[in-house]
């Protein structure tokens, strides 16, 4: 009962603090605060809500024990870590992502080909390929390398028809202006093309920051050595052991949190001069 | 004409190229294994038996695409000319069951999109706090957890349909919540004040400006949340031990080596992203053009 009575304190609390921070002018501070105020408010009350109601840890394990259980497994973790994320989802997408990104800059020559692969691309980016999974374990093997081709695939069509789309991103009098330069094709691609692409070119890259996780981890389900972040979901579910699967959970948030962070800041480091990026 | 041409011929280029590869890839991937079995049978391959072998194995590496429209007519259209459109054999009850729980899922997803954006647009400690960890949620790569939600509302007594529609409304939420919180706030500060100097009240800001102006920007979302809505669908049916939907069928297809069985499925469930989202575009054109918004 009182644990119940705490989860609702906590919550009046926490939405109390977040009323009164929200109706301050906003500055950096609050911006940080109010989300993180918000968070921790919800774990308390989960934490709160799982002794107070008597959930059985099978169900859900409360946060408490999800942490004991992340700092008792650190091993298992990195070695799903390096198995999944770095073999699996990092090689695929940048092996995704710069295949797409040379094709695009190579049919962006001839309008024939755009005016074809536009719309098969946009149609294949909207397709389940999740289920080309199971065929490319079949073709690849167990090991890491069909799970890069997985993500090789989810990611191919999102970033080549962005860049597709930013390398059109150009008007008239920019190119005409080139012209007067006597600039040639290298040239407009480098110095006028490719950087007013960037902001389309980084968009496909956040994307498929998630896509090549999902990708990596859902490739695990349809076979994998034992090793890996999907193999440690689907067994652990099967065993019960819901708060390895948490934990598991945890590090898959953080991993995507911090990939597609790191690529915004990338991107806030190269297209500095976009209105978007200057507000 | 010419303009037909213009725009079509390109689209047919490509996809005469895609089958053109996709028979090529067939001869090559499937060569290995056809070579081998004259070899145990002490026979020399010409090419044209060569060729004719590798569109016509039973588990090829990769099947023709005549083979997996053959095994897609044969569950499909076959079926329900015997009078059999929904045994368990057919792909047209897989689908059925991919297709409801996609649909409730999408339809999950959207209404708490909606809610969710009205939230934020019109509450700043909503806005504040919330639209945060909706974006955040998303790096979650929510299908890797997929297999333990169906497993934890299996275990508290909630099977079936609605386990896999949370994993499709967890997918199809986030293009609408983000979607709406710019389309309900694209009036300009022009048209705000116009509702203000009528002493419109906010209900009828809401009803009258706020909302119809947001339904461009809805049904460019609701386009991403079918489609995502789908792959959670059929993620979603991958744990539950290939029972049933086009999502098990990988699975038993993959567990069996089945691949033209796979092929199929996925060939199938293609098809119906294309009619869902198709579909949502068609009732797009309509809305809007009754509501004069089309350009």
């Amino acid at each position: 009962m009182i644990w119940i009575v705490a989860g609702f304190a906590a919550w009046a609390i926490g939405w109390w603090v977040n009323v009164q921070l929200s109706k301050r002018p906003k500055t950096r501070a609050t911006g940080l605060a109010v989300p993180a105020i918000f968070g921790i408010t919800i774990i308390v009350i989960w934490e709160c809500m799982v002794h107070g109601l008597e959930i059985s840890p099978v169900l859900l394990p409360p946060p408490s024990m999800i942490a004991a259980r992340f700092a008792g497994s650190t091993g298992i973790l990195w070695q799903d870590f390096v198995q999944t994320v770095i073999k699996g989802a990092l090689s695929g997408y940048i092996l995704g992502c710069g295949a797409a990104f040379l094709i695009a800059v190579l049919i962006d020559r001839f309008p024939f080909l755009q005016r074809g692969l536009l719309p098969v691309g946009n149609f294949v980016a909207a397709l389940p390929i999740i289920g080309m999974a199971p065929i490319l374990v079949m073709w690849f093997g167990f090991d890491w390398q069909s799970k890069a081709a997985v993500v090789v695939v989810m990611v191919f069509f999102p970033m080549l028809v962005n860049t597709v789309q930013g390398l059109q991103a150009t008007d008239h009098m920019q190119r005409d202006l080139m012209r007067t330069y006597a600039a040639n094709y290298m040239q407009t691609l480098l110095k006028l093309r490719l950087p007013a692409a960037m902001p389309f070119i980084f968009n496909g890259l956040k994307i498929a920051t998630t896509l090549a996780l999902i990708g990596a981890i859902v490739a695990e389900f349809f076979g994998s050595p034992i090793k890996g972040m999907g193999f440690r979901i689907s067994t652990s579910v099967g065993q019960l052991a819901l708060d390895l699967v948490w934990a598991e959970i945890v590090v898959a948030a953080v991993v995507g949190s911090a990939f597609y962070g790191g690529v915004a800041l990338l991107e806030k480091a190269v297209t500095f001069w976009h209105p978007s990026q200057r507000g | 004409m010419a303009r037909v041409w213009y725009r079509l011929g390109p689209i047919l280029t490509v996809v005469i190229a895609i089958f053109v590869l996709w028979y090529a890839g067939t001869v090559a991937l499937n060569a290995p294994w056809a070579h081998d079995k004259a070899k145990r049978a002490g026979v020399e391959l010409s090419f044209s038996e060569l060729v004719s072998d590798t569109m016509s194995q039973q588990k090829p590496k990769l099947p023709a695409p005549h083979q997996v429209g053959q095994e897609i007519w044969k569950t499909t259209g076959a079926m329900v000319a015997k009078g059999r459109a929904f045994s368990k054999r057919s792909l047209l009850y897989h689908s059925m069951v991919t297709l409801s729980s996609t649909l409730l899922g999408f339809a999950l997803g959207t209404a708490l999109g909606i809610a969710l954006a009205v939230g934020i647009v019109y509450n700043r400690t909503m806005d504040m706090s919330v639209m945060p960890w909706v974006i955040a949620s998303q790096t979650i790569p929510i299908l890797a957890i997929a297999p333990m939600i169906i497993v934890v509302l299996n275990a508290i007594g909630i099977s079936g349909l609605l386990p896999k529609a949370v994993i499709s409304m967890y997918l199809s939420f986030f293009p609408v919540v983000v979607g709406m919180v710019k389309g309900l706030r694209s009036p300009d500060h022009m048209q705000l004040d116009q509702m203000k100097t009528w002493f419109a009240t906010r209900g009828q800001e809401f009803w009258k400006l706020r909302l119809p102006s947001s339904m461009p920007y809805l049904f460019t979302s609701l386009k991403i949340a079918m489609a995502a809505s789908l792959v959670g669908a059929i993620v979603g049916e991958l744990p539950t031990g290939a029972v049933a939907g086009l999502g098990a069928r990988l699975l038993a297809g993959s567990y069996y080596g089945q691949t033209i069985q796979i092929w199929s499925a996925l060939i199938t469930a293609a098809a119906l992203a294309a009619a869902l989202v198709g579909l949502i575009g068609l009732i797009q054109t309509m809305v809007l053009k009754r509501m004069g918004m089309v350009r």
